[in-house]
Formats: C-alpha cells, structure tokens, sequence
C-alpha cells in the first residue's frame, strides 16, 4: 500500500467529503444525537438510576458476556473455516464459501424462530443434547448460540483475504529451520493475521452486543439471568419511560463506538505496520 | 494452490479432521436452521406453501419489501462511494474516527436505530408537531421505514469499497489526470470499472440487509396490515397468527433472497476473477 | 458531466419526501370511510369477524363503503405508536392503562374516555385459565396445583406483556384470599414464579412456547386464547382448567377522538364500538370466545363459559394504581425478581 505524504492530485475531496459528512450527519449524527440530548436531559442521578441499575448491569452483562463468548467461539471455528477455505481443495467448497455470508442475509427474526426450533428440547439438535442435561433454548447459552449465527461472518470475511495473502515463504523458512507445524502456526501465521482476527472479533462482539431481533426467541427473558440489554430497553419503552429506555441505549452506544473506534485505530495501525 | 510443499502442509489426516470439523460447525450453526425454514414452509405441502405467498397482505408486504430496497440501496450506493474516494483517496486526520462513526450503524441495536427515529419525527418528538401541522407523514409511514432502513444499512457499501479503493491507491487517477482527464472523467473510465465488483458485492449485501431488517424497522412502522409490513414483519405477525406454515414461507423466500444473492456474488467472483475484494471489514 | 451525483442525491431524496405525501386513512367524501383499527395480539380473529359484519351493517344503514385497517401488536407497544403518531381512528386495547396513558401524554382523547361507553367501556371481557396438556398428567386443579414440586409454568413477563399482568393479577387474588394477607399473596406469586423457566415478552409467544416448544406442564392464559389454541393448535393436545378464583379481564375499546376528527371518520368510528354492544356483535364476540356483556348471548354460550369468582380491577384500585404497584421499576414484581429497584 503507497501513501504519499505529498497533498492528493485529485480533486473531488471537498465533493465526496461534504456529500459524506452532509449525509452522515442527516442519517446517523442527527437522529443518534436526539437520543444522547435526551438521555443528557436527565441528569446524571436519573441516568444512573435506570442505565446503571443492578437488572441493567446484570443485563449487559449478559449481553456483552453472551457476546464475548459468541466471539470467542467464532475466532477459533471462523479461524477454521477462512483456513480450510484458503488452504484446502474439497468438494463444496464454494457453496461454503458463499453460505458463509448467509447470516448477512437472513432476517434476525428467521433466524431466531429457526434457531428455537432446532435447539429447543423437542427440536432437532435440543432433543439429542436435553438427554445429556444440556438446555440450550432459553439460557444464556442459547444466547450465544444466535450470537454465534449473526457474528460468523464477520470473523471467516475479516481473516480470509490476510490469510489468503499470506506468502508461504515464511512457513517454508520456519519448515527448513526445523520448526514444527504446530510451532509455524504459533510463531508465524498467527501473529500475521492477528490484527485482522481481532478486528473480525471486535465486529462481530460489537453486532453481539446490539442485536436483538435474533435472541428475543431464544433467551428465556429472565430478569437477571437471562435477560439482554435491548430487552430492557423495549421493558422501559413499555412503561411509557422513553428517558430509561434512552438512558440504556446511550449506554450501549457509548460501548458500541468505543468498540468500533478500536477496531479502526487498530486497523490503522495495521496499515501503517504492514507496508508491504 | 494445492499442497506442493509438503513441508507447510498438514497430513491429509489432519487436513480431513479439519475440514470435517469446519463442515460439522458449519452445519449446526448455518445449514441446520436454513434447512429447518425450508422444512416449515414445506409442512403442509406447495399448495399450502403457494397459498400463502399469493396472499393479498402477503403480496403488499413484498411490494413494500422491494420499494424500501429500491429506495435505501442506491441512496447508500451513491454515499458508499463518495466516502470511499474521500477516504481511501486522501490522507487527513480523525479517518479512523469518521470510519468509526460510519461503522456505527453496524453495532447500534435495532432497537435503538428505530427509537431514535421516534424521539426525532415522532409525536411526541423533537420535529412531531411540525410535521403533524403540515400534514407529512414519517414514521408509521413508507417515509420511516425507508429512513430506518437506510440507517441501518448504511455502512454496507462503503465499508465494502474503503479497503478496496485504500489498496489501488491513486496511481490509475493520477495517471489519467496528467493526460488532462477531468475529475468526472477521470471517476467513471478509471476508478468506476477498478471498483465495480466490489460496488457490485456491497449492493448486493447492503440489499440484503435492507430486505431483512426487523428490528428497527418493526419500531417505526405501526404493524398496519397490507400498508406498512414488510417481509419481515409479516412473517412475525403470521408466526403469532400461529400460521407457521405462513411464516416459514415468506420467510423461505427471504432466505431464497439471501441464496440468490450469494448465489449471483458467487458467479461475479468466479467470472470475473476478483480477488474477495475488501473483505476486510 | 458535472451533475450526476448532487442530481441522483437530490432526486432520491425528493423520492424519500414525496412519498410521505400519500399516507393516512380517512374519510374521502360520501363514497367510503376507512377507519384503522389499533389492536393487541389475540384480537386477529375476532375482528376480522367484527369488520366483515360491520361494514355491512354500515353499507345498508348509510350506503357508505367502509373499509378497514388493522394493526395487531403487543398492547403496551400499540398504545405507544398511538401515542407517537400512529393515526389510529379506535383502539382497542388489553388493558385500560394503555388507553389511559393515550389521554394522558399525548391528550388523544379526554381523560373521562372509559365512562363514555357503557360497561367500563368494555364490550366483551375474558378471565384468566390453566391450559394443561392432554389427561391433565401433573393433576392442576387450581391455584395451589401450580406451584406443587416439579411443576413448570409458563406465562409472559408482565413487564412488557398486557396479557401477563392479567395472569398476575389473577394469582394475587387467588394468593389473598387463601393467605388471607398482601403478605401471603405475595408470598404465593413468588412462588408461582418460581416455577416459570421463560418468561416470554408477548402473550403468543408464550403460547408458542408451551404448545410448539412442548415447554412447562400449565399455560396460564387468556380464556380466549385458551379456547383458540385448543381449536386451532391441535383439538385433543390440551384441556381447559377453570380454577376457583380468576381476575374479570376487560379489554377496553375507544375512538381516538384527536385522529378521528382529523379523519372526519367520528361518526363511523362510534358506530364501529358501538355495533360492538349489539346483539349480533356480541355473539361476534362470543363465537370468538369472548365473554358477551349481553346476558341473552351469554345464556346461549354457557357451556363455553363456565361460572367462576372473578375479582375486577376496581378491586386493586384501578389500573394506574395495580401498574404502579406491581408492574412499574421497583414494583413488586421487581422484587419477586429481587433487586433492581429504584434507589
């Protein structure tokens, strides 16, 4: 990647860059703005009381935790799959290849009907595992699991072109020093797709942490076990209490940006690193 | 490329197991539901399947469905590629910020992207009374959705072509602007025909979205039968009319949509030969 | 070549503006009256019967066309898009609070609104019910049944469910007339749900759970949704526990006086309630599994309805006052929960 330092010679910046900033601020800046003047409406005390209540901090917790863990899960299997797709030849491969985007595609709402089908105890899969004593339809675990559907792409999508671009010199060099597979894919190859790892991580714990849609049909909506974040906020909404339910949102969207400005920064700094 | 060092490649052992688990997960996470809408939309038989897609409500809600995309898509098209060239085509301070904040949409709860849209046009809200004193519709109308929708698919295209556009670098432009091309010309012969597979696959995801949206788009449409349910919507409310014949019809349509849209993604990629453009999100 | 881009913008975004221009119901002339109907969930049924007859009815007596719009949600989130700008001509709702709330922010209707029909407003009512699976196995009877070892309940989060607050306030009522105090009712509610492994955010979806899902042993519902679930999710799955004592459920009706007026679409709109009050809409409404006000309607539905001792909503002191208690932050069903209480 070139960066010349010297000033651009094409024009179009202040064009692109204005209709950018205009259409950004009337989409996303504005509207996001009326609920952060809102919530700023209520006082620090008020705000506390609702964003930052014991049901609320059990809940993100079980939103950012669910997500954490969805994440985790899909870091090692995404990790999996963007290698036996770059790697290997196989039959199907590009039906995988192509499925892999699906949960991009599917309404949150599909998916989490499906999703309690299968894993509840009379579905397919939550039949084979309720004789072994695992429940996965209405717990925290059955969170992660639509979690692990919405974030997969990201991981498999944010891997797959480094891993792609990675040149086999360097294993063949390790190889000839004597290094083991084990010890390339330690030393060499994870510390090359590492950033792009953590910024598929931190996409897909990002979207985790917001969505709803998916997990309102397999979370048993338990207060204080398994009850997520955006619940609450249709909770409030239900009262009537549009400054709790704002309050809430504020926090997940503070969470949120900060999230995302770290992804970013790390990625710049993946750039400004890997000059290749 | 196939395994032709065989000093940095695993055992064939090794590499079934691997690709034998990556089938497994696959297929817990990703076939098994797919299978499971396509299972229930074919519980009664294809009569039933048809019935319920023909449904006059069923129908309007399509209609509305492909209006709202036809409207959000090109308008994120337009901006995607507008703040790809600012961003991937110039070096200022605070890039990671504004892609930050262009991102944001990605991670805001649905539930939040519709509330906002309420504390802004909403009766009760900061322009309502305006609004309602001139007679203009915005939420609980086609206007609300196509707003929600748009928010929520916003970063799709131009998260798609910022990677894209930052790895040709500005070498092609230049050189067509020292041969005295205009800025204009200089966009649709040089960088358009650089960028078009990867334009072409933001759509086609950002198309995606849009159809799907459920969250934020059930917040702002009011439910109104035949009027403003989308697909997704109606296939909530057909899922509580306990019509889940109904339901995992239109929704095996939308995952159809999905399908075809991987499908043609697919196709472009194999013709064309492009390198997953930009797939570094 | 220098327009392309700002004209698309500007040209989409016209698009966008204009097509908020064509919206809205109303009434266009003599000709015909389009009336949108607001409800909650369980209502599907019942008003797609109610509008067929009514729009006869109306076409016969003026001669005008009247056509329908219905919307269909959880109570709580319609009375919120009512208030947030859905043009709603009538309401009719789970529970009165959700109207009340109509008058109150948004001053839709006067505050007086459930005086102005007869019955609280009310034109059919319901109770609350056990629906168990086929043979009754676990052997519920009533209340006490419920939260004997090994039994598993399900109902909706009272938090966001209109339906659910009606479930509790049934178990409350059973809980202090057997205890005899608020204390021993409240002890008894806790335990109830204790038994409840999901607690589902709409009454259907509870429904769903316990018949698609095969979850929990009692379904505590709607009368109404009981006697439909067994008609439509399979006759011969379920059976129907009538317990001792249940909360009298009166889902209200109103004309959203602000929108109508607007629609010039009142007279309908009153008429539209009223018909509801009229022997032929209350055996609509009974046929629907509704409770008839009217007493001839209901003689000939007995074997239906059962007989049974029903506290009203009057008797938790009316419906600001049970939200507020039981339902609001901090309230007890908060506690049950333990925490999360306002400090």
């Amino acid at each position: 990647m070139r960066r010349s330092k010297q000033r651009s010679a094409l024009p179009g910046f202040g064009l692109t860059m204005g209709m950018t900033l205009f259409w950004l601020g009337l989409v996303v800046l504005v509207p996001l703005s009326a609920l952060v003047i809102r919530a700023a409406g209520m006082g620090w005390a008020g705000f506390a009381e609702v964003g930052l209540s014991p049901r609320a901090l059990a809940a993100y917790r079980l939103s950012f935790g669910a997500a954490l863990a969805a994440a985790a899960i899909n870091a090692v299997f995404g990790l999996l799959i963007a290698w036996i797709l770059v790697r290997y030849e196989f039959p199907g491969k590009k039906l995988i290849d192509a499925a892999v985007d699906l949960p991009f595609a599917l309404p949150t709402a599909v998916a989490g009907i499906a999703l309690v089908s299968l894993y509840s105890d009379n579905g397919w899969v939550g039949s084979l595992l309720a004789p072994l004593g695992i429940k996965v339809a209405y717990t925290p675990l059955g969170v992660t699991i639509a979690l692990v559907f919405i974030g997969l792409p990201f991981i498999v999508r944010s891997v797959q072109p480094v891993l792609a671009d990675l040149g086999r010199d360097v294993e063949e060099a390790a190889a000839t020093l004597g290094a083991t597979r084990g010890q390339t894919f330690r030393r060499v190859i994870l510390p090359a797709i590492l950033p792009a790892l953590l910024t598929g991580f931190a996409l897909a714990f990002a979207r985790g942490v917001g969505e709803y849609g998916s997990i309102i049909f397999i979370a048993g909506n338990m207060p204080f076990k398994s009850e997520i974040a955006p619940l609450l906020i249709i909770t409030q909404l239900e009262q009537f209490d549009y400054d709790g339910a704002t309050a809430i949102a504020c926090v997940m969207l503070v969470l949120s940006f900060a999230m995302l400005l770290f992804v970013n920064l790390l990625q710049a700094w993946r750039a400004r690193r890997g000059t290749r | 490329m196939s395994g032709s060092h065989p000093t940095t490649v695993e055992s064939p052992w090794a590499r079934r197991a691997l690709i034998g688990v990556g089938f497994l997960f696959l297929a817990l996470f990703l076939f098994l539901p797919l299978v499971m809408v396509f299972a229930g939309a074919l519980a009664k038989g294809w009569q039933v399947f048809f019935d319920a897609l023909v449904d006059p409500d069923a129908l309007a809600a399509i209609r509305l469905t492909l209006l709202v995309a036809g409207i959000s898509v090109p308008v994120n098209a337009v901006f995607g590629v507008a703040a790809a060239w600012a961003i991937a085509k110039f070096d200022f301070r605070g890039k990671s910020l504004l892609i930050s904040l262009i991102d944001l949409p990605f991670s805001v709860s649905p539930v939040v992207s519709g509330l906002v849209f309420v504390l802004l046009f909403g009766a009760q809200g900061w322009l309502g009374p305006w609004l309602t004193e001139h007679g203009v519709r915005i939420i609980f109308a086609v206007p609300g959705i196509v707003l929600a929708t748009v928010f929520v698919t916003f970063p799709f295209v131009a998260r798609e072509l910022i990677p894209l556009m930052a790895e040709q670098g500005r070498d092609d432009e230049e050189a067509a602007r020292s041969l005295a091309a205009t800025g204009w010309q200089t966009f649709w012969h040089v960088t358009l025909p650089n960028i078009r597979w990867g334009l072409l696959y933001g759509v086609l995801l950002c198309n995606a979205r849009a159809m799907g949206e459920f969250g934020a788009v059930s917040v702002v449409s009011g439910h109104i039968r035949g009027l403003t349910n989308t697909m997704p919507l109606h296939v909530e409310i057909l899922y509580n009319e306990y019509d889940f014949v109904g339901a995992f019809a239109v929704a095996s349509l939308l995952a159809s949509l999905a399908l075809v849209t991987l499908g043609v993604k697919t196709v472009l990629e194999w013709r064309f030969g492009i390198h997953r453009a930009g797939a570094a999100h | 070549m220098r327009a392309p881009f700002p004209a698309v913008m500007a040209a989409l975004m016209i698009g966008t503006i204009g097509l908020s221009a064509c919206s809205g119901g109303g009434s266009n002339g003599k000709g015909s009256v389009e009336l949108l109907n607001v409800s909650y969930d369980p209502t599907r049924e019942l008003y797609k019967d109610v509008n067929a007859a009514f729009a006869k009815r109306w076409k016969d007596k003026t001669g005008q066309t009247v056509s329908f719009r219905m919307s269909h949600g959880g109570s709580g989130k319609q009375s919120r898009s009512v208030i947030d700008g859905l043009s709603a001509d009538v309401v009719t709702l789970a529970l009165g609070y959700d109207i009340d709330a109509m008058a109150e922010r948004a001053k839709l209707l006067p505050a007086n609104w459930q005086s102005r029909l007869p019955d609280n407003s009310a034109p059919y009512t319901s109770t609350i019910v056990f629906l168990v699976r086929k043979g009754n196995p676990k052997g519920i009877r009533d209340w006490p049944d419920l939260v004997k070892p090994g039994v598993q309940v399900i109902t909706p989060s009272p938090k966001t469910s209109g339906g659910a607050r009606w479930n509790f306030l049934a178990a409350w009522a059973y809980g202090k007339k057997a205890g005899g105090s608020d204390a021993a009712a409240q002890k008894y509610v806790a335990n109830l749900y204790s038994h409840v492994p999901v607690l589902d955010s709409g009454a259907r979806g509870a429904t769903t759970t316990f018949v698609e899902r095969g979850l929990g042993d009692v379904l505590i519902a709607w009368e109404n949704e009981a006697l439909l679930s067994e008609k439509e999710l399979g006759a011969g799955k379920f059976d129907i526990v009538v317990p001792s004592i249940s909360v009298l459920a009166e889902p209200p009706v109103a004309v959203v006086d602000a929108n109508a007026k607007a629609h010039g679409t009142e007279r309908a709109a009153t008429e539209y309630l009223n018909f509801l009050y009229t022997p032929e809409g209350q055996e609509i409404v009974a046929r629907n599994f509704y409770r008839p006000r009217d007493q001839a309607v209901m003689a000939r539905h007995a074997a239906t309805f059962p007989k049974l001792d029903m506290v009203t909503i009057q008797d938790f002191g009316g419906w600001g006052a049970a939200q507020k208690r039981f339902f609001a932050d901090g309230g007890v069903f908060d506690a049950i929960y333990g925490g999360g209480k306002r400090r």
